[in-house]
């Protein structure tokens, strides 16, 4: 049992990539630091323990980056995602930023890998961490202990007591039984909301039931409600959330990347009624797979059911779940709980109105439908050939947007304009000041590297006066 | 390879791992993996042979245990390359001798000492045993030099046309053609890959050998190990050409070649086995195929043996405990050469012929647009 009596002068709230990043650096600045996870050890990590790479500026290749990848062009892949939502200053910051934090992070015992097999197009822009997130997680954590950190896990905060934008001691329990911590500075690094079903609800309604939660049950947004209850000023739209078109059958949190399906571009995709309802083959699947989950959850049940044939099954990477196969359409429709006359005349409406062309699986190859709506304007091929296969599809949230503001040194705001005293942010809870709308590969990892550094450094200098 | 519980579990395994791919720079599994997206049995006993169980998967894992789906990926393919062990055996009705291996090997061990010491005593005059025996053909007044010749050649043979046989049989369970066994660049990436033990490299900066710490130390006692029983094999060869081509008879001065090769490779041989059982015991038991263990302490236990009393031999060798030292390490050594066929080391076999298979598989590029979709924007935040 840890002396809760005594002050320390960073208190860091969290266990991702923020939080470590935060804490260590604090640590090396000579801090006395307290790091508070809320999940058990096991689970540590947050999020970050489902991520894989981090989208890092380099001048030049590097030993796991190719060629370069410079400022502008990384902004304007930015600018192109969020569609202008974002900070310019804090994200051309953050943007140069990254070169450093990749040093950091080698340095910080993080290792790297050559980009894995399927995501070529990512080895100019994205670092790999070698073994994925949690292994990133896991070298933090024993960076920290080596450090000196303290370390508490099942450690959830539950109330950052402020009074005019200074946190005087922060309510805790600990292994479900409360104490309070007093720390000189704060960071909060605890994440967003998107595993509170209740919050998301207030959002989208009943059909947020229906969600699955790709990453950690951890991350309620138990400290972002009690920052903006306390009148911290927040960013990112407060209903808005990420979300992408994973296997249906997936569990309902922590399913992580091997949930994804990459076959709609291929399929068509009916609702529980059996009709179809969006251009399927509209553009590539890495520029479209994140409508498609918006596109799912406003359907009926927040369902949908993606239909190939013999012809397209090796086209995508493997769902961990099983296909569902049958000898026929309709038999299929059975199976997957659909009415078989419905989906067989759906099949054959798109069958007619497919017309004849070069089928091309790796570009945008013009074959499409004539004169059916919903049209599918790429891949359109009729589905004729069994087996036929079929998967669920469902909305699969991977974060939210909402967050607290916070400015270029990491300082929370608050509502009246006016720093806090002595509290700071990184990571996913102030991501939407950078990261309004959208998302772009391996930038969630960036802005958490780069602002739990900022935050740890400020955090330090705070403590020190 | 027969289907069964364990390969049906690997299956599983190995399905939300290719839907995952994280571990792709840990190893040779995963790239050999990403080449299938269905698992024959054969693939399995491939796979489980490629695996070197550094257990780096395990802990970078974010499905492994506690989390619902259980990916323990050390410990199920431990259990199947286990199965493998028992399913190319040969002759087969020997293959019962992989279950309780443990047991087994140490019974056989106490039976090779007990007969040596038995035999000697009943064929040469007992008093030899405890009397001083120096100068040339020393040893074998108290074993004779026939008899060492017939066990020893006997039973390694009788090994070496185990293993050969083992081998053919995992070859084409696993797909594969005599036509592939010739040289070339593959034969000499696998080659290369054995003798570094480049696998349990975990990709650079080591593996997960004790804990969630990096570390080279398994490797490094595999190699004190592996390089100290080749030396010692070295010893006996060279000993072999000075008895038979120099008529020089055993014992050797220290500072001669046999006993400088024997020396230095029980060092080794000391060294890597103690290192080893040392790093299963203080290491996490999670990944671990805990019923398994037996095996691979009762191999360990019984080279650390061959090597110790080999070692003793030497020290002793001039005095009154000579005879019955030499009784007991050839009872030793006897044993090793019998079980070799029917105990851990037959991994040697399998793994280098997986990372032969390895080397062969990933010779040919696949064909550009062949392969499953780009998810370069897939990555969760």
């Amino acid at each position: 049992m840890p002396d809760f009596s005594r002050v320390w002068d960073v208190l860091v709230i969290g266990g991702g990539n923020a939080a470590l990043c935060a804490a260590v650096t604090a640590r090396q600045a000579g801090c006395s630091v307290l790091l508070i996870e809320s999940a058990p050890k096991a689970f540590r990590g947050g999020n970050s323990r489902h991520t894989r790479n981090m989208r890092t500026m380099h001048p030049e290749p590097t030993s796991v980056l190719t060629e370069a990848y410079l400022e502008d062009e990384y902004w304007d892949d930015l600018l192109r995602v969020t569609g202008g939502q974002t900070d310019e200053h804090l994200a051309r910051m953050t943007i140069r930023l990254t070169t450093d934090a990749l040093r950091f992070m080698e340095a910080s015992g993080v290792r790297f890998q050559p980009s894995l097999s399927g995501t070529l197009s990512l080895s100019r822009t994205n670092a790999f961490f070698l073994g994925g997130g949690k292994a990133l997680v896991n070298a933090y954590f024993a960076l920290a202990e080596r450090l000196g950190i303290d370390i508490l896990y099942d450690t959830e905060a539950v109330d950052l007591k402020m009074d005019d934008g200074f946190v005087r001691e922060v309510a805790i329990t600990h292994r479900g039984f409360p104490e309070t911590v007093r720390a000189k500075t704060v960071v909060a690094s605890s994440g967003g909301f998107q595993a509170d079903l209740d919050w998301l609800e207030k959002g989208w309604g009943p059909a947020a039931r229906n969600f699955l939660i790709r990453g950690t049950p951890y991350a309620k947004g138990v400290v972002l409600r009690n920052l903006l209850d306390q009148g911290v000023a927040s960013v990112g739209d407060p209903t808005q959330c990420h979300a992408v078109a994973i296997d249906g059958r997936a569990p309902k949190f922590d399913g992580g990347i091997a949930t994804r399906l990459d076959c709609v571009p291929f399929s068509i995709v009916v609702n529980k009624d059996g009709e179809r309802f969006y251009d399927e083959g509209e553009d590539v699947w890495p520029k479209r797979y994140a409508i498609w989950g918006r596109l799912v959850a406003q359907q009926p049940d927040q369902v949908g059911y993606a239909i190939i044939d013999a012809k397209s099954e090796k086209l995508f990477m493997p769902s961990v779940f099983p296909a569902i196969k049958a000898d026929t359409v309709g038999e299929l429709a059975v199976k997957l709980g659909l009415d078989p006359a419905k989906v067989e005349a759906t099949v054959a409406e798109f069958n007619a109105a497919c017309v004849p062309g070069e089928f091309n699986s790796t570009r945008l190859d013009g074959c499409r439908t004539e004169g059916l709506t919903p049209p599918k304007t790429h891949w359109a091929r009729p589905i004729t050939e069994a087996p036929f296969i079929g998967y669920p599809l469902r909305p699969g949230i991977t974060f939210t947007y909402l967050g607290v503001k916070v400015d270029e040194n990491a300082r929370v705001r608050m509502d009246d304009g006016r720093p806090s005293a002595n509290l700071f942010a990184s990571g996913e809870i102030m991501a939407g000041s950078i990261l309004g709308k959208g998302y772009l590969a391996g930038f969630g990892m960036a802005i958490g590297s780069v602002f739990g550094r900022i935050a740890g450094r400020e955090a330090a200098k705070n403590a020190r006066n | 390879m027969r289907e069964t519980e364990a390969t049906a579990d690997a299956r599983r395994a190995l399905e939300v791992c290719n839907a995952c791919r994280y571990c792709e720079g840990f190893c040779a599994v995963f790239p050999a993996m990403t080449l299938r997206r269905e698992f024959t049995s054969g693939d399995l006993s491939y796979l489980a042979n490629l695996c070197h169980n550094c257990r780096g998967c395990y802990y970078s894992c974010q499905y492994a245990p506690p989390h619902p789906w259980n990916i323990n990926v050390p410990q199920v393919l431990a259990q199947v390359r286990a199965e493998t062990y028992e399913e190319y055996a040969w002759p087969g009705p020997l293959a019962g001798l992989f279950k309780r291996n443990g047991t087994i090997v140490s019974l056989a061990m106490i039976a090779g000492i007990a007969l040596a010491l038995i035999l000697t005593m009943a064929l040469v005059d007992p008093s030899i045993l405890y009397t001083p025996q120096q100068g040339p053909g020393a040893f074998y007044r108290v074993i004779p030099w026939w008899l060492m010749v017939t066990l020893a050649g006997g039973t390694s043979l009788f090994a070496v046309l185990a293993l050969v046989m083992g081998f053919r049989n995992f070859w084409r369970d696993t797909g594969g053609r005599a036509d592939e066994l010739r040289p070339g660049r593959p034969l000499a990436v696998a080659l290369h890959d054995i003798l570094t033990l480049k696998n349990l490299g975990g990709g650079g900066g080591g593996c997960n050998d004790v804990d969630e710490g990096f570390s080279q130390v398994r490797r490094r006692f595999h190699h004190f190990m592996f390089y100290g029983f080749l030396l010692c094999f070295a010893s006996t060869t060279s000993a072999t050409f000075y008895d038979h081509f120099l008529g020089h008879e055993a014992p050797y001065p220290f500072l001669s070649l046999p006993v400088q090769l024997g020396f230095w490779g029980g060092v080794g041989m000391v060294i890597g086995t103690a290192g080893l059982i040392w790093t299963k015991i203080v290491s996490d038991p999670a990944p671990a195929a805990r019923n398994l263990l037996g095996s691979d302490y009762a191999l360990l236990v019984l080279l650390l043996m061959a090597a110790a009393t080999g070692l003793l031999l030497l020290g002793l060798r001039d005095t009154g405990a000579m005879g019955v030292l030499l009784a007991v390490h050839l009872g030793v050594i006897f044993t090793l050469f019998a079980v070799i066929p029917y105990s851990k080391m037959v991994h040697g076999v399998y793994r280098s012929a997986a990372l032969f298979r390895h080397a062969l598989e990933r010779r040919p590029t696949p064909p550009p647009g062949n392969k499953p979709s780009d998810r370069a924007l897939g990555s969760a935040a």
